[in-house]
């Protein structure tokens, strides 16, 4: 310590500099040079979105009309449209759910490099990339063109996209089994199919149903929008009632959208906390 | 002999009791029924003379779209741009809008777990059930046409994704932080900005990195609906049946998303 008086020195040259928070970045030029380009990317990004504010001055009063039309919805004019829809929406997401899970479980398999021989492996991974990397939109839009209008193309385009999401977190759940368990009933002398059957299928069970139950919660959203190119389901209920401006019946469908949503995610929280 | 216990039968050991395999099998054949009857509908609705004819429409329409017509290359530049833009300024306007819809929503954050919880609760789960297409749909309706709508549509679908990705994030602090920052006397907003905001940043950058990459393949499709970007060609094309073109479009989609993937893989290694 050094025997200066307070006087001698001023109170800040004690303590030292003053304590800044740390920059994020600590780098200086990197720093300034990214939000440099930051700013830079806004501007254009900005300027190029062209608004045509009387438009937008115009459609606020339609979009208080929608708001409005969501505290009034009209369930009952047009009720058989919205019922055949959600009918056609729920049988889609149930049945590309299952057939999406049946064929994941062996694409999963072979896609979990522990299990699977290498080509095995390479195939089944490039299956899953191809599902994950095209749009469901996009895949429904080609499924419609090669298997006409209906719920068939919007079926096959879940169960498609089912594949890519489950596989890929059930082959990843299964390298991260425990071994051990794997091994002990290899010992015993079982089958393949057996091995299979009771040293991995029981530990990767919960996972495998907790993701089930979530894929059938996206498959639902996914499904709802899916008429809108023709696949099937409520979405050209909705897009019908959107061009002819009657939101109080898309409200109506919205909010019915939105109740069986939340029904289904407080569903699977019950049936995840009940099996993991 | 303790080697053999009868536990199901003469058979020996059995993984489930004979009442678990009755469940078992009863929920099996409620499973299989369901199926076949949802099965049954679709297969009602649909023309199978057009599914047994798609071996044949499928390579018709690949020798169409073989090879990509290249030089329409040059008038995707622009709804590239657009796209890129709605996707970007999309995901920065709703994380303005998260951030303080997961501050209302975590429990040791919000100022009433009563009212304002719920409400921010509420707001998560409704922008979160309805897909970007249908609020792109809405927002044509209400402001016309344009990467604007495109770009709330975008927006206002990610808010829901962020402040619950974010509001899990807050939950989750270290309390010993926020009590040491509160000892030395900090206000409120002080301990917000030097206990409770250095802890979720790394969440914060990786939550809008990883939105940002999903926002990229959700604003390709928007076009669909008169949003604007990308989906604007590919309906085009559609609708003339310029097969060749949609293959290029469909082409570019795949790179963006890859090229998206990268970057978002990249950038949350750096950070976490």
């Amino acid at each position: 310590m050094s025997t200066a008086t307070l006087s001698d020195v001023g109170l800040d040259d004690r303590l030292g500099r003053a304590w800044k928070k740390p920059h994020f970045i600590t780098n200086p030029v990197l720093r300034y040079a990214l939000l440099g380009v930051t700013i830079i990317y806004l501007y254009l990004a900005v300027n190029s979105i062209e608004v045509n504010w009387a438009r937008v001055s115009e459609g606020l009063v339609r979009g208080w009309e929608f708001v409005k039309a969501f505290g009034n919805p009209d369930f009952t004019s047009r009720w058989t449209d919205i019922r055949e829809g959600m009918i056609e929406s729920i049988i889609i997401t149930i049945a590309s759910t299952v057939v999406g899970i049946a064929i994941s479980i062996p694409i999963g398999l072979g896609a979990a490099r522990n299990i699977a021989p290498l080509p095995v492996y390479i195939i089944c991974r490039a299956i899953v990339a191809i599902s994950r990397a095209l749009n469901e939109i996009i895949v429904a839009i080609l499924m419609v063109a090669i298997f006409g209008f209906g719920p068939l193309a919007g079926f096959i385009t879940l169960s498609f996209a089912t594949i890519g999401f489950l596989s890929k977190l059930l082959a990843e759940e299964i390298e991260d089994m425990s071994r051990v368990q794997a091994e002990a009933i290899q010992a015993t002398g079982s089958s393949w199919l057996q091995w299979i059957n009771y040293g991995v299928q029981p530990q990767v069970m919960p996972r495998l149903i907790g993701l089930s139950i979530y894929r059938l919660d996206i498959n639902f959203r996914e499904s709802a929008v899916l008429g809108l190119v023709g696949a099937g389901g409520i979405g050209a209920t909705l897009n019908t009632a959107f061009d002819r401006y009657e939101f109080d019946t898309a409200a109506a469908i919205l909010i019915i959208i939105i109740v069986i949503v939340m029904a289904l995610e407080y569903l699977s929280g019950v049936i995840r906390a009940r099996v993991q | 002999m303790p080697v053999v216990q009868n536990h199901g039968g003469p058979n020996g050991w059995k993984l489930h009791t004979t009442r678990q395999s009755m469940v078992r099998w009863f929920c099996w054949l409620l499973g299989v029924a369901i199926f076949l009857y949802c099965w049954n509908v679709i297969s009602e609705a649909t023309t199978w003379f057009f599914v047994w004819d798609s071996p044949r429409i499928a390579g018709d329409i690949g020798g169409r779209a073989m090879p990509p017509k290249w030089e329409y290359i040059d008038k995707l530049w622009e709804p590239i741009w657009d796209t890129l833009n709605m996707a970007t300024l999309g995901t920065i306007l709703a994380l303005i809008m998260a951030v303080p819809v997961a501050f209302l929503a975590a429990r040791n954050t919000t100022p009433n777990a009563y009212i304002i919880r719920p409400i921010a609760l509420f707001i998560i789960v409704a922008t979160r059930s309805i897909n970007s297409l249908i609020w792109a749909l809405l927002l044509v309706a209400i402001i016309g046409p344009g990467v604007l709508a495109g770009t709330v549509a975008i927006a206002i679908r990610s808010i829901g994704f962020c402040a619950k990705l974010l509001y899990e994030a807050i939950e989750e602090i270290d309390v010993k932080q926020v009590e040491a920052v509160t000892a030395t006397g900090a206000s409120r907003w002080q301990v917000m900005a030097y206990a409770i905001v250095p802890q979720i940043a790394p969440a914060f950058a990786g939550i809008s990195v990883f939105r940002w990459d999903i926002n990229i393949r959700e604003s390709t499709v928007l076009g669909l609906v008169g949003a604007g970007g990308i989906g604007l060609q590919l309906q085009g094309s559609l609708n003339t049946l310029a097969w060749n073109q949609v293959a290029l479009i469909l082409l570019v989609i795949l790179v963006a998303v890859v090229i998206s993937e990268w970057v978002s893989a990249k950038v949350r290694g750096a950070i976490i």
